[in-house]
Parts: structure tokens; sequence; C-alpha cells
């Protein structure tokens, strides 16, 4: 495939293909980082990402994993861009994305806990009997649980 | 009304300007209680309130990257305009944010005194980051209304994290304050050490006339959370006492220097190097 033929949409199916390397089976689409994919003449491209956490390590990686994408496909000039506003929130990230992170044993977030609280849905056994440990997890992003009814332990993507 | 320190280091750049001078300061503050914080990786008294402590350092870096970055950005642009070479000193070609945070001198810091105080103990290191998230937040709010909209974005990005942070760190005052009568002396102690380093942060330097913040208002709203976390935890605020003041111009404790030396170790011993 030449780079002329690859328009927007199929750059959006690439970075389908690009994961957070923190939570492996969420896409930069599914996480909702990717703000706008822009085609100039010339064959050059820009991506316009922003970020969840401001200290999340793993945006570089992404943004280096985009780039190498872009690169890969024959793009001669490219660019990954992080903008700032608006702020990303939760509202951004796909049911889609939800899903795949409860299968994964994520708590997805959920509206009715702006600021982590106990009572987040257990993804592994669905009971909202649980109890939150600390609102800070393993990455920036999430806090961590116990479930009262299965025992297990559990990550909560936070609402932001 | 105190009157500021003009900074007295011949070396700070002339043509920062009091917005880069101010993103500097916000970038300072955020980075050194970052490093601060960060001290306590590994050591924090049960694993998950040190890796709490940690997330918040990560935050606070975070929040200082995007202030750096966009001072560099501004640093570069009035050197462009003006034909003059970097007020950096050295040969540096263009700030960034890594010169601007490994690079300068403690002169040219211009963190609040409050976050440059060492660790101590958990209750000292609790009560610091509540201090300093409710001013935080409060300031964040009214940046998140700021004409410039790179400063709008980065506060309102923040707030999100700083919401946490205050309420991590009042529940924490709170839990000490009111827990054991050791736990309650070492509180009144963190309070002895660290209050003095509160007054500062609501006299405004020259260059915070860019921030379009009313610091009296922040003011009466920050000492009225404070009150009602320090009843709700039995503790005392104290009478109006001497403030020290002088971060935000470049006169700091001796603890900066310190910091700076481990902070900025590898830059000032290997120069330009990277991994």
């Amino acid at each position: 495939m030449t780079v002329h033929s690859i328009d927007k949409k199929a750059i959006y199916a690439y970075l389908e293909e690009i994961k957070d390397p923190e939570v492996p089976v969420l896409s930069i689409i599914d996480l909702g980082i990717v703000r706008d994919v822009v085609m100039y003449e010339d064959d050059e491209v820009e991506v316009f990402i922003t970020s969840t956490y401001n200290g999340c390590p793993a945006m570089d990686m992404i943004a280096a994993n985009i780039r190498i994408m872009l690169s890969s496909l024959g793009f001669k000039k490219y660019k990954v861009t992080q903008i700032l506003s608006p702020a990303w929130t939760t509202d951004w990230m796909s049911e889609e994305g939800k899903r795949k992170l409860k299968q994964y044993g994520i708590a997805a977030p959920d509206k009715r806990f702006q600021i982590a609280e106990d009572g987040v849905e257990c993804p592994h056994c669905n009971s909202h009997h649980t109890k939150l440990i600390s609102e800070f997890g393993s990455t920036a992003c999430k806090a961590l649980y116990q479930c009262h009814d299965c025992k297990e332990p559990f990550d909560y993507f936070k609402c932001h | 009304m105190e009157t500021t320190f003009k900074n007295q280091n011949s070396e700070v750049p002339p043509l920062e300007g009091f917005r880069q001078a101010y993103l500097l300061h916000l970038a300072d503050t955020t980075l050194i209680l970052s490093h601060r914080n960060s001290e306590w990786c590994g050591h924090g008294p049960v694993l998950e309130q040190d890796i709490a402590l940690t997330n918040i350092s990560l935050d606070l870096l975070g929040q200082a990257r995007l202030f750096y970055q966009y001072a560099a950005e501004l640093i570069n642009n009035s050197k462009k305009a003006e034909g003059k070479v970097s007020p950096l000193g050295g040969d540096l070609e263009g700030a960034d944010e890594d010169k601007l945070a490994y690079l300068r001198t403690e002169r040219e810091y211009k963190n609040l005194l409050l976050v440059e105080q060492p660790n101590g103990d958990w209750g000292q290191t609790i009560l610091r980051q509540y201090l300093y998230s409710q001013f935080q937040q409060l300031v964040f709010q009214q940046l998140q209304n700021h004409k410039d909209e790179q400063i709008a974005a980065i506060a309102t990005k923040s707030l999100k994290e700083t919401n946490y942070h205050v309420r991590w760190s009042s529940e924490w005052v709170i839990r000490l304050g009111d827990g054991t009568d050791e736990s309650k002396q070492r509180m009144l102690y963190a309070i002895d050490e660290l209050w003095r380093y509160t007054g500062e942060m609501f006299i405004p330097a020259d260059y915070e006339s860019v921030a379009q913040v009313d610091f009296n208002t922040v003011q009466q709203q920050w000492i009225a959370k404070v009150k009602t976390v320090f009843e709700e935890a039995g503790l005392p605020v104290p009478e109006k006492i001497f403030m020290q003041t002088g971060g935000k111009n470049g006169m700091h404790t001796e603890h900066i220097g310190y910091i700076l030396s481990d902070l900025q170790y590898m830059q000032r011993a290997y120069p330009n190097s990277q991994w």
C-alpha cells in the first residue's frame, strides 16, 4: 500500500492496534486519548493525543509507538502532538473500552463514583459490597479495592 | 504589606518576564514537592500509603513538566524575538524542560519555602502536603479561567489530581490529629515546624501580577478550609505568628541546596547525559 492510499479512516484503524502499555487490552482509541488525525498536503500527518493523567509515564511510550506506526506505513513527515484542552475525562472512553476493562478485571469508571469510595461494582462477581483500600493504585489512573463477597482485590479506573 | 525581594542573582534571566517567572514558580513548586515526596518511595508506613504518596509525586512531576515545557516555549520565543542569547547560562541552545529543571541554581528556583522543608516524620510530610494541596486547589480553581489558554488548560487538568491530593492528605491530618497521644504530639510538632512557611503563599511576588488570582480571597478560603480540617482533627490553628518569606524570589532555606545537589547531580557531573 502506498502512503497516498491511506486516508484518515485507515489511520484510525491502525491506531486501534496501539494498546495502552499499562492496560494492554485497551487500545488508545478505546481509551479516548486520540483527539484528531490531520492529513496535510505532501503526505504529512499529525496525530493529536491527550494524556489521561499528567504524570502518566505511558504517554511517552504511546507517542513513540504512534510515530513508529506512521513511519512503518511509509510516512516521511509525521508528528504526534499532545494537547491539554479539553481535558481528558473518562467520558472519552468507549463503551467497548469499558467492557474490555471489566473483562480484564479492572472496574470501569462509573459516573456514580466521581471520587473513589466504597461500593464500586466488583468486576469479578458484580457485587457492590466492596471496600476502598486506597485512592491510589498501581498506576496514576487507578484506585485499589477489595470485594467483601468474593474477597478478591481489584483495581478501579478512576472517574476523571 | 511585606515587600518582596528582588532576585539578588545577576544570572537571573532578564528576559523571562513575569509570565515566564510565574510559570517557573509553579513548575519549581510542584517539582520540589514531587522530589521531596519521592524520597519516601519504599519507606512508607504501609504499602498502600507508600504507593499513594509516590502517585502524588508522579502527578506533581507531570504538572511540573507541563509548566516547564510552556515556560521553555515562552523563553525561547522571547529570546528569538529579541535576538538575545539564552538567559540560562552556558552554551544552551534553547531552553527545554530538562534544562530548566536541571541547570538552574537555588537562587533561580522560585518554589514556595513550604515544599522544600524536609520530610520529617509521616505527620510532617502529610501536613506539608495538605497545606500545599489545599492552597493549590484554590489557586488552580482560579487559574482555570486564566486568559492564557495554556495556563488555564494545565490548571484544569491538574485540578482533577489535586482534588484527590486534598482529600487524601486532609483525611490523614484528621486521622493523626484525632489519633493517639503520640500521633497528636507529632502533628502539633509538624504545625510548629511548617506553619511559618504558609504566609508566603498569599503574598504575591511582583511577577504574580500576571496570575490573575485574587490572593486575598484564596487566603480567606484557605484558612476556612484548614480550620474545618484542624477542628475535626482536634488541632489548633496557630495565631498570627512570624512568617518566613522569600522562596518565590529565590531566597530559600538551606534545604534547597541539598535537594538540588541531589536532583541535579547527574546533569552537573555528566552534562547532556541521557538515558
